[in-house]
């Protein structure tokens, strides 16, 4: 079966997959982080917190599993970066985990005692597990524009030579920043959708629009910063886009302002950066005039185009090293096997679209606003 | 490398798996369970039994978010701790983490809220669905995590490519029917239905000491007298087949195991107790059954099972040819394209792992002495009392188990369960599945070492270039979010079990179901 598709294509398929996952995680684990992240500003008492809960309640766990399968696909089709950045990244990933497991215990967990302090110790860790996962991505994608300190040797065996304190540059923060702002927005044009009328989406309508413009503003500093800010890198010893993945036998070398090459080689390409503009406008449009759908699905494209964008920027580096020319990742040296890639493709061809089916069928169960009085009577409720 | 990296690394995985398998297998048991008592409620439509679901349903929630919760640092793990594994094996590896997330995982997750907040919002059967397909969630899981862990027992259907400098499929279907990942799953899945029978029967049966909540407890020791018999009787069965998959495919860790020094004449005999000693190499007071041992790893009565001392003269036979194939390889590193090293590469591939052993202790293993050699080979021997033990103890209490549920059912059946020195057992009884399950895991993992894939990759070799500093500051960090978390779900635990399973009081205790005569000793 994995003759179906030539080894170049399977890569081309496997990178542009990565891509939907992510975006795939941003769109419904995103707006999840976002009410986490929002929660101690929008929502101030115990009823005003559980109805923002209970918007995410009855998904969360679902919508988590795009990152876990994230994780596992880029495992099954980038295994190399999975090893680097994960081994790479070490403790920024252990402050990634540590939010995380707050997360599933703090929306079970909060309700099961009445007591004051309880509840807002739970709320504390819902908002950590909101926001220090949504900043720590955008750093660790904001690293990997600026080129990561890896090594590989004859074995292929990974060296990292640099620090936590050393991912927290400028860029790297503004595109956690970005992140941060682009979960948030997401999650108040959620809130938006999915609340009775009420204070909490009120302020949740005011803290999306805040974002919204932060999204445009970031997204453009970023755009300026990765042109003309002395990043990039040019491929100088293109591998064979069928060979063996094994990196030490291309070129990589830093190159300022080579991130741009593609949006000039290819111009279509910049529907992705025009998406994440347009989709933040959009937003901002539809949160001030109270178009729910509208705020929502601009907050949609604004995730899924920012995302696109980086990507497409990159294109084919996956991962840059910034210390040593031949130990860059990229889309034709760092895959799996082509056997692997195609069963993995054939199993993500019959499995995702029954996934996408049920999930979108416990939404529509789920379906409904979130009401002061739902709260007070369904015992079901967080 | 240092060693003691990689060690620091052993011990943070082992912490952080040992902990997560505190909460599967109550998932995967209890998941089932719950499937059991809410179809009896939906045939009867008697609301008691709605009430018996939703309150293990409460229960189940409870634990359900830690094992979520300590499942994502196993994922996160293998890179971060494990980078060179990963890299070596992620070609074959990684396959069945995707597709446990694809496939698996993702159904479970999204089930497991509608399954919380879905009862006013589904039909009974509708309801009931949600509930099964969030057991089938979580038996998938543990099915394509074991077939990735039964892969680190068993590598089956891979082959090291040169030009990648890592193992690659080429027989994915052997990787899916690996007859170790099958028995493993088989014996893992039941391993958890026991743990979730005996949580079940031994809350009911506090329960029933206190005369609080008959009606519920009475109900629920049923199910979970039936349910546990099953399970503790396939656990024990299909753990004979995890003993005979091992023969072929783990001799060393079975002689370990079994403290067989060296090859005993056919058939052998199995060792009941006894006092292994590792300088001596031999096994001090031992008291053997004749026979037994042959029968279950061989089912013959004709062949034998090899013991320690054959095994390591064979590993050091395969370091030799490793060394042949290590020779070749850095001749392929240099030019890919010479055609007598190929030639000599492929015929001693599979042995590559052996030579990769003394890599632990030279950067060169080329030049590698005789004494290094034996030395090395040596090595491939776990530590042998720890698994004597180990297995002895889990075994003892599988048995234990057995006697448990036929009492259990015994009395259910005649409707003597009310009998108190049986709840004080069954009570009692509470944590010792746990220690079983993690004795399981002790068996198996540690009875793999020194490999983390049996004879391809040293444990060792596969830890990432990592500092002290951070190992100890995540195995730090790890401890101390795992005990807190620990300590708050055994405190709610406690709670939700105190409290009872009339929360909302929307079901009031039914008359009829009380005990007609008052509780006797």
């Amino acid at each position: 079966m994995h003759m179906l598709f030539e080894y170049t294509t399977l890569r081309l398929i496997w990178w542009s997959l990565l891509g939907v996952l992510l975006i795939g995680f941003a769109l419904t684990d995103g707006w999840d982080l976002g009410i986490g992240a929002l929660l101690p500003f929008v929502a101030r008492n115990d009823v005003e917190r559980r109805m923002a809960i209970n918007v995410a309640a009855p998904t969360w766990e679902g919508n988590q599993v795009w990152f876990i399968l994230g994780g596992g696909a880029i495992f099954a089709a980038w295994p190399l970066v999975y090893a680097a950045s994960f081994s790479g990244f070490y403790l920024a990933m252990f402050l990634v985990l540590a939010a995380l497991i707050l997360r599933p215990v703090g929306f079970k967990y909060r309700s099961k005692r009445p007591e004051a302090r309880w509840r807002s110790a739970w709320d504390l860790g819902l908002f950590v597990g909101g926001f220090v996962p949504s900043l720590v991505f955008g750093v660790a994608v904001g690293n990997v524009l600026r080129g990561v300190p890896i090594r590989l040797d004859g074995d292929l065996r990974l060296f990292y030579e640099g620090s936590l304190w050393g991912l927290f540059t400028p860029l790297p923060l503004l595109c956690g920043l970005l992140s941060v702002s682009m979960m948030v927005l997401h999650g108040a044009s959620y809130l938006g959708i999915r609340l009775a009328a009420s204070a909490v989406r009120e302020r949740a309508r005011l803290a999306g629009s805040v974002a919204a413009l932060a999204v445009i503003v970031l997204f453009a500093a970023g755009g300026v910063l990765v042109a003309w800010g002395g990043f990039g890198y040019a491929v100088t010893t293109m591998p064979p886009a069928d060979g063996p993945s094994n990196p030490l036998w291309a070129t990589t070398v830093p190159q300022s302002g080579a991130w741009l090459d593609n949006f000039v080689a290819h111009p279509w390409m910049m529907i992705a950066p025009a998406l994440g503009f347009l989709g933040a406008a959009l937003a901002f449009v539809g949160l001030r005039t109270r178009h729910e759908l509208a705020s929502l699905g601009g907050s949609s494209m604004a995730s899924a185009g920012i995302i696109a964008t980086v990507g497409l920027s990159m294109f084919p580096v996956i991962l840059p090293s910034s210390v040593d020319p031949h130990s860059s990742l990229l889309v034709w040296n760092a895959s799996s096997s082509q056997h692997t890639l195609g069963i993995m493709l054939v199993c993500t061809v019959i499995f995702l679209p029954v996934v996408l089916a049920y999930t979108a069928w416990v939404y529509r169960v789920m379906w409904g606003r979130v009401t002061t009085a739902e709260i007070s009577t369904n015992p079901d409720l967080y | 490398m240092d060693p003691s990296i990689a060690d620091l690394s052993r011990v943070q995985f082992a912490l952080t798996a040992l902990y997560h398998f505190l909460f599967v297998p109550l998932t995967l048991g209890l998941s089932f369970m719950l499937v059991l008592m809410e179809s009896i409620y939906v045939m009867t439509g008697r609301e008691v039994w709605r009430t018996v679901t939703r309150f293990w349903a409460k229960l189940f929630g409870i634990n359900f978010v830690l094992g979520v919760a300590t499942g994502l640092t196993m994922e996160f793990e293998f890179g971060t701790n494990w980078s060179y594994f990963s890299t070596y094996a992620g070609d074959i590896f990684g396959a069945p983490l995707a597709i446990e997330g694809l496939m698996a995982f993702f159904l479970e997750a999204t089930m497991v809220g509608l399954m919380f907040f879905g009862w006013n919002r589904l039909s009974k059967v509708g309801h009931l669905a949600v509930t099964f397909l969030t057991a089938l969630g979580t038996n998938l899981s543990a099915l394509w995590i074991l077939i990735a862990n039964g892969w680190m027992q068993n590598p089956v259907g891979a082959v090291f490519n040169p030009a990648t400098m890592r193992m690659e499929v080429h027989d994915f279907g052997a990787v899916l029917f690996n007859p170790v990942a099958q028995a493993k799953f088989v014996h893992t899945v039941s391993a958890g239905y026991v743990i979730a029978s005996v949580f079940v029967l031994g809350v009911s049966a506090f329960y029933m000491l206190r005369g609080r909540f008959m009606p519920i407890a009475r109900r629920s020791m049923a199910v979970a007298a039936a349910f546990g018999l099953l399970s503790s009787l396939s656990v024990v069965v299909l753990g004979d087949e995890s003993g005979y998959t091992l023969t072929d495919n783990q001799k060393m860790k079975l002689a370990a195991i079994e403290a067989a020094w060296t090859t005993a004449p056919a058939p052998a005999g199995i060792t009941v107790i006894g006092f292994p000693d590792v300088a001596d190499r031999t096994t001090h007071f031992r008291i053997e059954v004749p026979w037994v041992l042959g029968l279950i790893a061989t089912r013959s009565i004709d062949k034998t099972v090899t013991g320690i001392s054959e095994l390591v003269a064979t590993a050091e036979t395969r370091i030799e040819s490793g060394l042949i194939a290590y020779r070749a390889l850095e001749i392929l590193k240099k030019t890919p394209d010479d055609v007598a090293a190929h030639a000599t590469f492929a015929e001693h591939a599979h042995d590559l792992g052996y030579a990769l052993l003394l890599k632990r202790t030279m950067a060169d293993p080329t030049i590698a002495t005789p004494a290094q050699i034996r030395a090395a080979a040596w090595s491939t021997v776990p530590d042998v009392p720890v698994l004597f033990w180990a297995f002895r103890l889990m075994a003892a209490l599988g048995f234990c188990f057995i006697a448990l549920f036929a009492t259990a059912f015994v009395l259910v059946t005649l409707r003597r369960e009310n009998t108190r020195w049986f709840l004080r057992c069954a009570l009692c009884a509470l944590p010792l599945p746990w220690v079983a399950a993690e004795l399981g895991w002790l068996v198996a993992e540690y009875g793999r070492q020194p490999w983390a894939i049996d004879g391809v990759l040293p444990t060792g070799l596969g830890a990432s270039t990592l500092s002290h500093a951070q190992i100890v500051t995540t195995i730090i960090g790890f401890t101390a979010i795992y005990g807190t978390m620990a300590v708050i779900e055994v405190g709610l635990m406690i709670r939700s079990i105190k409290h009872g399973p009339y929360e909302h009081l929307d079901i009031a205790p039914e008359p009829g179901d009380l005990p007609a005569t008052p509780v006797t000793a």
